[in-house]
């Protein structure tokens, strides 16, 4: 009896470590990676100068250019497109599936977004390339690689991480706040866009950010239909080349200076990704904090 | 316990920076110039090739995407002589195949350019596995089959821009390029005269900034093939009917015209190995040079011989 409870307690202990241990690989794959870019790319960056790194339009290491302000307003308004579309269809799309939707439209609607999420990027960047930019080209003249191509295709790759965590978010709140708004009257428009909505606010802003996340760090999508000119987009339909592109073309033969700053890519990239991350959190807690605030403000005692 | 577990997770995090430190120390791509030192002695005492049964291995081909099919080709029929070796070949560009041989990654690295003169120093071996022609393509339904050479310079400087002043129809041309990485690039721009040297000896490319890269051969080829304004250049052996290759100066992209010296726009691929590359890879770069291999370059290509 002693024995077999004191196995059981060393394997409880045993198996509880090792799961704190598998949380730990995370953290320190983070500070790994995290820790090599900076190292890897902040000198180059000094070398280059940080205001002619971050802020110079020409990018040409051959001639001995290295600036890449065209990249981050290309990945920044790449981002942002994607990020219009994701929400303006991914949200709608999962209200329909989580409250409006009769049983068998979902039934043919969750496979079809789950399938999408199982599409290889390189998948989506080829049907851009060859269905997408000629489609771009004949209808608004121009090449087709452009801006608009990364943004649709973008917009559609981040779709199933929007709709799957918004719906499940939406699923999450109580049933009692929605048949107790309903019951004092208000009707299904008022409930949803007073009750439902502000109550899964956390989860969509969550399936934001990692849609986001995702848009901007894609690379194998992006490289087939953006162009990959380094240069300031005058229109939507212009040919860009965003950070990630940057790297991936170039980091396989890169050496000396050259390296450095696609590294010192790889560190604004970083840092831009952690900026939004950073920023629609704080949104979204400052949000949070007033309604709370204001909660505790109305209560009597 | 827990603080004693704290105390070890502390310390397997210091352990995993330290170790990272470590690496800092040591690059994992040398300096090329160090690189050459150490394989600068080629060809002193090679060890001797082993009986054909003997061979079995892996060899590692990187390089450029317009070698690749030649060297899968290649490497296809020589496994078929040697069934225990196995060659593994992969794209990337040419200058991924240059620093890849220079810095060992790979058994035998891929060009389809000729060395540049800060490549020649670095201790590599040069075998010539054939040459290859560089077409200029645009859609099969553009109506212009011929431009001059000083055109095809214009079109990529920028200074022409539409199809109507070559004689075609009244279409923007779309510029394509290929990205950095790239032999067909490098040949294209050394062979067309698009950069030009500065007072300091540093190079100035001459190509428009506005040009569209694609970074592998088929991307360029299927972006040529699905807009009729494009204008690119790709390796000749891969030509097929999705695009069409326009003569330049009335010479056609050809084989024969390469033989016979009209057609200038050609370049040597090259397969790149470093120091004393081992029995097979031997073997393999035998059987490259060999009548049999020559046989399998001149089907798409022109025979280095």
């Amino acid at each position: 009896m002693q024995k077999k409870k004191l196995l059981k307690k060393i394997a409880s202990y045993g198996v509880e470590k090792l799961f704190l241990l598998s949380a730990c690989v995370a953290v320190l794959a983070l500070l790994v990676i995290g820790v090599y870019i900076l190292v890897s790319g902040l000198p180059g960056m000094f070398k280059i100068g940080v205001g002619q790194f971050l802020f110079g339009e020409k990018w040409s290491p051959s001639e001995g250019y290295y600036g890449i302000l065209t990249m981050i307003i290309a990945s920044l308004a790449a981002t942002i497109g994607a990020a219009v579309i994701g929400v303006g269809i991914g949200v709608p799309t999962a209200v329909f599936l989580a409250d409006i939707a009769p049983k068998w439209a979902v039934r043919i609607l969750r496979p079809a977004v789950e399938l999408l999420a199982g599409i290889p990027s390189v998948v989506y960047g080829y049907f851009g390339l060859v269905v997408l930019v000629p489609f771009i080209s004949n209808t608004f003249g121009g090449a087709g690689n452009s801006l608009l191509a990364i943004i649709i295709i973008l917009g559609i790759m981040i779709l199933p991480t929007i709709i799957n965590l918004s719906e499940l978010a939406i699923r999450a709140v109580p049933r009692s706040f929605v048949e107790g708004s309903l019951g004092l009257g208000a009707s299904r428009m008022q409930t949803f866009l007073r009750v439902s909505l502000p109550s899964a606010k956390s989860g969509i802003t969550a399936s934001i950010i990692l849609g986001v996340g995702r848009a901007i760090g894609e690379t194998m999508a992006v490289i087939l239909v953006a162009g990959n000119t380094p240069q300031i987009p005058g229109s939507i339909l212009d040919s860009v080349r965003t950070l990630t592109i940057n790297i991936a073309f170039e980091m396989s033969y890169a050496s000396g200076i050259h390296r450095e700053a696609l590294f010192a890519t790889g560190v604004v990239l970083f840092a831009i990704i952690m900026i939004l991350n950073f920023t629609l959190q704080a949104v979204l807690n400052r949000k949070a904090g007033t309604r709370k605030r204001r909660r505790a403000g109305v209560k009597p005692r | 316990m827990k603080r004693s577990f704290r105390i070890l997770m502390i310390a397997i995090l210091a352990a995993a920076m330290f170790a990272f430190s470590a690496c800092e120390q040591t690059p994992i791509f040398d300096d090329p110039v160090e690189v050459a030192e150490q394989g600068a002695g080629g060809q002193e005492t090679l060890p001797p090739i082993g009986d054909d049964g003997e061979l079995k291995g892996t060899i590692e081909i990187i390089g450029s995407t317009s070698v690749q099919p030649l060297a899968e080709e290649l490497a296809r029929e020589f496994m078929k002589a040697n069934p225990d070796i196995v060659v593994n070949v992969q794209g990337g560009g040419s200058s991924v195949g240059v620093t890849s041989a220079i810095n060992g990654i790979c058994d035998i690295g891929t060009a389809s350019r000729s060395l540049k003169e800060t490549e020649k120093g670095a201790g590599l071996t040069e075998h010539i596995a054939a040459l290859d022609g560089i077409a200029v393509v645009v859609h099969p339904n553009n109506s212009v089959s011929d431009l001059s050479a000083e055109q095809v310079k214009q079109i990529y400087m920028g200074e022409i821009t539409n199809w109507s002043e070559v004689g075609g129809a009244d279409k923007p041309i779309i510029v394509f390029n290929r990205e950095a990485a790239s032999g067909t690039r490098g040949a294209f721009i050394e062979l067309a005269k698009l950069e030009e040297k500065r007072d300091d000896g540093s190079k100035r490319l001459l190509i428009t900034s506005e040009a569209l890269e694609a970074n592998s051969n088929g991307a360029l080829k299927t972006n040529v093939s699905t807009k009729e304004g494009a204008i690119g250049y790709v390796s000749m052996g891969t030509i097929d009917d999705t695009i069409k290759a326009v003569s330049i100066g009335g010479v056609q992209a050809t084989a024969g015209n390469v033989i016979d010296g009209t057609y200038t726009l050609y370049r040597p691929f090259l397969m790149l190995t470093s120091g004393q590359p081992n029995a097979i890879t031997r073997a393999f770069l035998e059987f490259v040079k060999s009548e049999a291999g020559q046989e399998i370059a001149s089907q798409d290509y022109i025979s280095a011989n």
